[in-house]
């Protein structure tokens, strides 16, 4: 009662800026008033209007989830920006971005800035990810808000590579050439597949006006709706509360009003984060090769550095299997991991446990070991088609090796919970760590240390 | 009327609805697919190319047709071959190199014999085919709409100019 009266009274402009959080005063004097005016805002209702207290330290979250939400804006202020001054149309997408240069006023920053916000929100993404691994918030009942989140991924990846083809250079032509020609290897429908996205048989006009209506319209509507979904879970299932390791979880936590306490964090974070993407996007220009030509193809060609991983596989495994089952088994294993138990143990506490954290170490240097000695003996000492000549390649160059690292991943599992005494979630975490470090370390050898004809090479 | 029909008939009609609502997804998605497939027009890559007369091309000669994205091959036994540029691989440019007399892919290091069979993975099987035809035992025509996947190059593919007495 009380609030009204007083957000009636006073001046033209102060009713007006009260009438947007519909009557809540601008200035609330008391933890209600600042509770009031979070649910009355249509921004800050994104909110809750109190939260537990150790769930807003920074070490924590990081800000992870919140950054990825200022990349999209970003993303969307300067592509919409980008969009007034480009043709999506093999004749002049190039000729658009030479001129950004030389006639558009802030041209080149903004592309900049788009450029190094996408490539951005596909790190920070995965490092959320990793966030909500290893803190345990992905067990119940966030287990769909999890999925939810595998989904944003995969759209943020596809958006980065229908954006990769629009400016039309070599890298841009050849870069899409070899990520749709992946699809190829999909049994029975993966030609056609590829041809339909094409719009033909090869990357063309009518590949950019594809890529154009993906980027522009279909990824990013298809974000807004999953991320939507995805803030309301987030908020629904109530926010993870984080412990120390061994600390038990408490029936009552501190509660503090979301403003002044998380909207100023939010807001000073966001700050820092778009200077450090200007200054970056100031010093360091977004890569543009020669226009694209399609009769020559560059030496070495590579993907997008996201897929470069793939493409690693690909240099040693059966293209069915590096192109379609492992990354398919991959994504839908990841999908599935809050699924495989039920236990809120480990939720709130970074790697779990003490064992937690010497076992997830375990797995990363596994994975890295591992992957890189593959790799080097795969590259001089194996030659699995050679070596079984009488066995067609997809049984020597494909089953084989497949299920020699399939035996090798059920070793380490069994390592895990047998002699080394894992509880699920803690063998689980160690697995994940395993493979996503050998994933990462394929990219990297991929991006740094393949030359010429894909040799191994020093990238200095 | 006995439970277990009432049962059934509500059985009946969710399944019904289930399965409208099923052909509706699947009408739209039909719809969107025919929409969005690609069209090709007359005279581009994927129609038929006029590749010219026999005797042009000595045997054992490699040509481009830039346009057609192919090769046309005259193997040393006179036997007439159009290979797809495209690398089987992930797509690249494959280009001939006439000193070394074979394709060398500058992508990931496959080559290819002139025949398009597969000297060096990682490409997975040898260049792909277009039908060759060779009319009045003179014309070649190339038509690149239509193309062969092979597994190996044992068999014969090529086309063979017809003797003309
Ligand atoms: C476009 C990409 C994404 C955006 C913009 C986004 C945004 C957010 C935000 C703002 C939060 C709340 C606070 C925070 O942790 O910072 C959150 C929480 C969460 N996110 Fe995401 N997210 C994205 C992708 C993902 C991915 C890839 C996953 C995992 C597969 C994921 C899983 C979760 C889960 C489970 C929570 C709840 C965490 C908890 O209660 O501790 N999200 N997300
Ligand atoms: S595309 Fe030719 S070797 Fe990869």
């Amino acid at each position: 009662m009380s609030d009204n009266q007083e957000a009636n009274s006073g001046g033209l402009f102060k009713r007006f800026a009260e009438s947007m959080n519909r009557g809540a005063p601008m200035n609330p004097s008391d933890d209600r008033g600042r509770m009031k005016q979070v649910m009355d805002n249509l921004v800050l209702h994104l909110h809750p209007a109190k939260v537990a207290k150790p769930s807003i330290k920074f070490t924590y979250t990081w800000g992870l989830g919140g950054l990825a939400l200022l990349l999209l804006v970003i993303l969307v202020i300067t592509g919409v920006m980008l969009m007034f001054v480009y043709t999506p149309d093999p004749e002049h997408a190039y000729q658009d971005m030479l001129n950004l240069k030389t006639d558009v006023w802030f041209g080149q920053f903004m592309r900049n800035l788009h450029h190094w916000s996408g490539n951005a929100l596909v790190v920070v993404t995965l490092l959320h990810l990793l966030r909500v691994m290893y803190t345990g918030a992905l067990s119940r009942p966030r287990e769909f808000n999890w999925i939810l989140g595998v989904s944003l991924l995969v759209l943020v990846v596809v958006a980065n590579f229908t954006g990769y083809l629009l400016p039309w250079d070599q890298l841009a032509y050849w870069a899409v050439t070899v990520g749709v020609s992946l699809l190829q290897y999909v049994p029975l429908v993966g030609d056609e597949l590829a041809y339909f996205i094409l719009g033909g048989p090869e990357v063309g006009a009518a590949t950019l006006t594809n890529f154009y209506g993906l980027h522009l319209a279909i990824v990013p509507l298809l974000i807004m709706g999953i991320l939507s979904f995805h803030l309301f879970r987030a908020r629904k299932d109530g926010f993870s509360i984080p412990r120390k390791i061994g600390e038990a979880q408490s029936e009552r936590v501190e509660r503090i009003t979301t403003i002044p306490h998380l909207v100023s964090r939010e807001f000073i974070f966001a700050l820092a984060a778009t200077a450090v993407l200007v200054v970056w996007a100031i010093l360091i220009d977004a890569p543009l090769e020669e226009a694209a030509d399609p009769n020559h193809s560059p030496n070495p060609a590579k993907a997008a550095w996201y897929f470069m991983g793939i493409q690693e596989l690909l240099l040693h495994f059966h293209p069915i299997f590096a192109a379609i089952i492992m990354p398919a088994v991959g994504l839908t294993m990841l999908a599935l991991l809050p699924y495989m138990e039920h236990t809120k143990d480990g939720e709130g506490v970074w790697f779990h446990s003490k064992h937690g954290r010497r076992l997830a170490v375990l797995g990363l240097i596994t994975g890295f070991v591992g992957t890189t000695l593959l790799v080097i003996a795969d590259e001089y000492y194996i030659n699995l088609p050679e070596q079984l000549p009488s066995l067609p390649t997809i049984i020597s160059n494909g089953w084989v090796p497949f299920a020699w690292t399939m035996a090798g991943l059920w070793l380490y599992w069994e390592l895990l919970r047998g002699p080394l005494k894992a509880a699920i979630s803690e063998a689980r975490q160690s697995m994940f760590t395993l493979i996503l470090t050998g994933f990462v370390v394929l990219t990297i050898i991929g991006v740094f240390f393949r030359g010429e004809g894909m040799a191994l090479d020093w990238p200095w | 009327m006995t439970d277990e029909n009432g049962l059934t008939r509500r059985r009946f009609l969710k399944t019904g609805w289930y399965g409208l609502g099923a052909l509706a997804v699947g009408e739209g998605v039909y719809v969107g697919y025919r929409f969005l497939s690609p069209r090709i027009g007359e005279g581009q890559f994927g129609g038929i190319f006029d590749a010219g007369r026999v005797d042009e091309y000595p045997p054992g000669s490699v040509t481009l047709f830039t346009e057609g994205r192919f090769y046309l091959v005259r193997q040393i036994d006179g036997g007439f071959l159009a290979l797809y540029r495209q690398c089987t691989h992930l797509g690249c440019a494959v280009p001939w190199d006439a000193e070394q007399q074979k394709f060398v892919c500058p992508c990931h290091g496959s080559n290819f014999e002139q025949d398009g069979a597969v000297l060096n993975p990682p490409a997975p099987r040898p260049l792909d085919l277009f039908a060759v035809t060779i009319e009045n035992g003179t014309d070649i025509r190339v038509d690149t709409g239509q193309k062969t996947q092979r597994d190996n190059t044992d068999g014969t593919f090529a086309v063979y100019p017809e003797e003309i007495p």
